[in-house]
């Protein structure tokens, strides 16, 4: 039975934040993530949250708190979205090596300079090494259920690393569509306090967040990316079991669309997926095999399964919000690196769009799809997506 | 004497799970720094405890009858003489010490 | 109960650390957890006394702590406190200790932020006058014509161009409950004060000068002494700022010599009558207006 409710992406990320009952909140506004941050101010004074909200001064200075509040053991959340993102990039090497599990939400927005305040990926995509697990939802209702599923994998012991839930500015944030929640008793149940040796108290007297130097300094980060390692299997054990509790899961860490016999498929991830689903079933009803392979967490990042469903396609597209200026996309970096990793002989093509909140038709994802359906694409050199040619001398 | 001892055969059996240890374990000593040691002319000492006071290190422990330096952790800075109006205490060259 | 040598308590809670000889934050940080005890939780960025501190799996802290980001100590610390309230710890004091730069610098804005929110916490600024843990660089703190590393004193230019910021006063421009000046060369009022601190329900600030005789080019014995000679000679003062009032703890009435002061460190051996000239009048000027208008 259907209780959806029709809420924004920022407001569904608010509800489901309320509802996981963190202990801390300490973020900075920051468009477009500032209705999350304004809805969960609304619960704390209402009564409907009780949670310790600071009104910090920056989102370095969110990042430190809610490092604050994990030295003593209590469950943190905070939002951000760019130039934020970027401000508290300390803070998040920070969380990452102190194995902290704070769950923070990210609206995808465009980084200055130029200024813009509109989505796309560059964001998030330029701290993947800082040692955060990330997701990139399609949805508000994939929202509200990932920052549910974020704490239970952040607060997994063996993984004890913070999550990152990765929103498209505006075409997500502010967006609105129906959204089923979950009973309180339910998610508390769920996602119960879990408390963790390290963190400060008075019998055991101990310091946090040390140095450790040229002798132990390798041992901790092999211990950092092994539960990075960990976290992907966790992730698709979390995926699954929240399918069997709430009906409703997303794969794990990808989703393959269509994808069994397709002749081309493109790989992308965010709300750009959701577009693309509806592609692949207009060109699927024409006859025209393609597929969608979505990224749902671009780290861990799911190397061995991309390989697997790439591998039995001829044609490849990478679908981003990004672009490493004078390389390539990072997305596609990644996913080339996986196929090269795995043996498998495929060139993919790297398409660059809706950098700067241009948006994506379906229009656009069609004229990829035909690209690689016909042998079109572009071979060793991005593709920008619908660029105004005439005004960059392109 | 009531000062913390160093641990100088402790070796990391395992590592932590993050940069977190249990504080107030040391495991190698400060003497190595001193070229001076002060040494307290208990007769001539009155327990003012001036210099326990300003002592860097906190190692002049006063809870015993006369004040006892502990010199695995003292460094040789010469405050604790400064500061002692009775002249009670005396730096003395390590090698002659 | 005043707080002295006799009775504050024989147990170290700092020891072993790996300071310099005869290092003043050493006792400013020392003295300060003599009176603050073992149920205080440390917050101490990267500075000297956090590097001589933490040098795992070697631990001279006895007390909780924590190493914030440096930029961001007070805002730590804030997450620290809300994460104790949530915790239901009682009978704890969240303590940030800081230097130069991450109290008057790099955390300011924290700092600025925390003061704001007026959470129940002690900042301690322990103010050896340049950024010493990274080799002596000049700070906000850094005094006019004190020679640096990136401040040097030859025949162009005699070390630091600007004079100290006047950190005690833009903390107390916020409005905070407690702030206090205070040095290591007149431990029983810096004592006092961090009791006062511990007392008060808001946030506290204690900014107390700490000699650095690596950096000041002192002797290593002559610390404290330089610690009470920079307040006698007017240099540096002892006030505090409570209840929305500025208080002068000490006034010497007749100052020491500034000049003396000086040429017994060699961080300032190129100062010469000119800058001498100026160093006093901007003595006087800060002395004028706080005879003046601070209460006594």
């Amino acid at each position: 039975m259907s209780n959806g409710i029709f809420v924004s992406g920022d407001e569904a990320v608010a509800l489901a934040v309320r509802q996981a009952r963190p202990q801390v909140i300490a973020a900075y506004p920051i468009t477009p993530q500032t209705i999350v941050v304004e809805r969960l101010a609304d619960y704390v004074e209402d009564g409907s949250l009780n949670s310790r909200y600071i009104y910090v001064e920056s989102e370095h200075s969110a990042m430190c708190a809610c490092l604050g509040a994990c030295v003593m053991g209590a469950r943190a959340f905070t939002a951000t979205s760019s130039q934020g993102l970027l401000y508290m990039v300390e803070g998040l090497h920070y969380a990452s090596g102190c194995r902290f599990p704070i769950v923070m939400m990210n609206a995808n927005r465009s980084i200055a300079a130029p200024w813009n305040i509109y989505g796309d990926q560059r964001d998030s995509l330029s701290v993947l090494d800082c040692g955060w697990i990330q997701f990139y939802v399609e949805n508000a209702q994939e929202a509200y259920d990932t920052m549910l599923q974020a704490y239970r994998v952040a607060e997994t012991p063996d993984v004890m690393l913070p999550v990152m839930v990765n929103l498209d500015g505006f075409v997500l944030t502010h967006t609105y569509e129906l959204v089923n929640t979950i009973s309180q008793e339910e998610i508390d149940a769920y996602i119960p306090y879990r408390d963790y040796e390290y963190r400060l108290r008075m019998d055991g007297i101990r310091s946090t967040c040390v140095t450790a130097g040229p002798l132990y300094n390798m041992e901790f980060r092999y211990q950092q990316h092994q539960a990075m390692l960990r976290a992907a299997e966790v992730i698709g054990e979390v995926d699954r079991d929240f399918g069997a509790r709430f009906g409703r899961s997303y794969g794990g860490l990808t989703e393959a669309y269509r994808c069994e016999d397709a002749e081309a498929v493109l790989v992308t991830l965010g709300s750009v997926a959701g577009t693309a689903r509806c592609v692949v079933d207009a060109y699927r009803a024409k006859g025209k095999k393609v597929g969608l392979l979505k990224l749902r967490c671009m780290r861990p990042f799911p190397g061995a399964q991309v390989a697997e469903i790439l591998g039995q396609t001829k044609s490849v597209g990478v679908l981003e919000k990004n672009i490493s200026f004078g390389y390539e996309g990072t997305v596609y970096t990644n996913v080339c690196s996986a196929l090269e990793t795995a043996g498998v002989k495929l060139s993919a093509a790297s398409y660059v769009g809706g950098l700067g909140g241009r948006s994506i038709s379906k229009e656009d994802i069609g004229v990829i799809y035909d690209e690689l359906l016909s042998g079109n694409q572009k071979r060793g050199e991005v593709e920008f997506v619908n660029l105004r040619r005439d005004i960059c001398g392109a | 004497m009531e000062r913390p001892r160093a641990d100088l055969a402790f070796e990391l059996k395992k590592l932590p799970l993050g940069p977190h240890f249990i504080n107030g374990q040391l495991h190698e000593i400060s003497s190595g720094m001193r070229t001076f040691r002060p040494v307290i002319d208990t007769e001539k000492c009155v327990k003012c405890l001036r210099c326990f006071l300003l002592c860097p290190e906190g190692t002049i422990d006063k809870s015993g009858e006369t004040l006892e330096i502990d010199y695995d952790f003292c460094k040789g800075c010469g405050i604790c003489a400064r500061s002692c109006k009775l002249g009670a205490i005396t730096m003395v060259k390590e090698a002659d010490a | 109960m005043a707080l002295n040598a006799r009775t504050v308590t024989n147990k170290e809670l700092f020891y072993g650390h790996k300071g310099c000889p005869g290092c003043g934050g050493a006792i400013a940080v020392r003295l300060a957890m003599k009176v603050l005890g073992e149920r205080a939780i440390v917050c101490m960025p990267p500075s000297c006394m956090s590097t001589v501190a933490y040098i795992f799996p070697h631990m001279p802290m006895y007390v909780n702590s924590t190493i914030p980001p440096f930029a961001g100590t007070a805002a730590m610390m804030s997450g620290l406190l809300a994460g104790a309230q949530a915790m239901g710890l009682e009978d704890y004091y969240i303590v940030g200790i800081a230097g130069d730069g991450g109290t008057a610098d790099i955390g300011i804005q924290a700092l600025s932020g925390m003061i704001d929110r007026n959470d129940r916490a002690i900042f301690i600024c322990y103010d050896n006058e340049a950024y010493m843990n990274t080799g002596v660089q000049k700070s906000g703190l850094t005094p006019r014509n004190m020679k640096t590393t990136n401040t040097p004193s030859g025949s162009n230019f005699h070390g630091n161009q600007s004079s100290k910021k006047r950190m005690f006063e833009i903390v107390a421009a916020h409005g905070i409950p407690y702030a206090a000046t205070a040095s290591v060369g007149y431990p029983e009022d810096y004592l006092a004060k961090v009791e006062k601190a511990k007392q008060c329900e808001g946030t506290s600030f204690i900014h107390v000068l700490s000699p650095c005789p690596t950096g000041w080019g002192t002797d290593t014995d002559v610390t404290v002494e330089i610690g009470k000679e920079a307040v006698d000679c007017g240099l540096w003062f002892l006030a505090e700022f409570e209840n929305g009032r500025y208080r002068l703890n000490r006034d010497p009435g007749e100052f020491t010599s500034v000049e003396n002061y000086l040429k017994r460190q060699s961080r300032f051996s190129n100062v010469d009558g000119k800058d001498l000239e100026r160093i006093i009048s901007e003595r006087d000027a800060f002395w004028e207006r706080a005879r003046s208008t601070w209460d006594k």
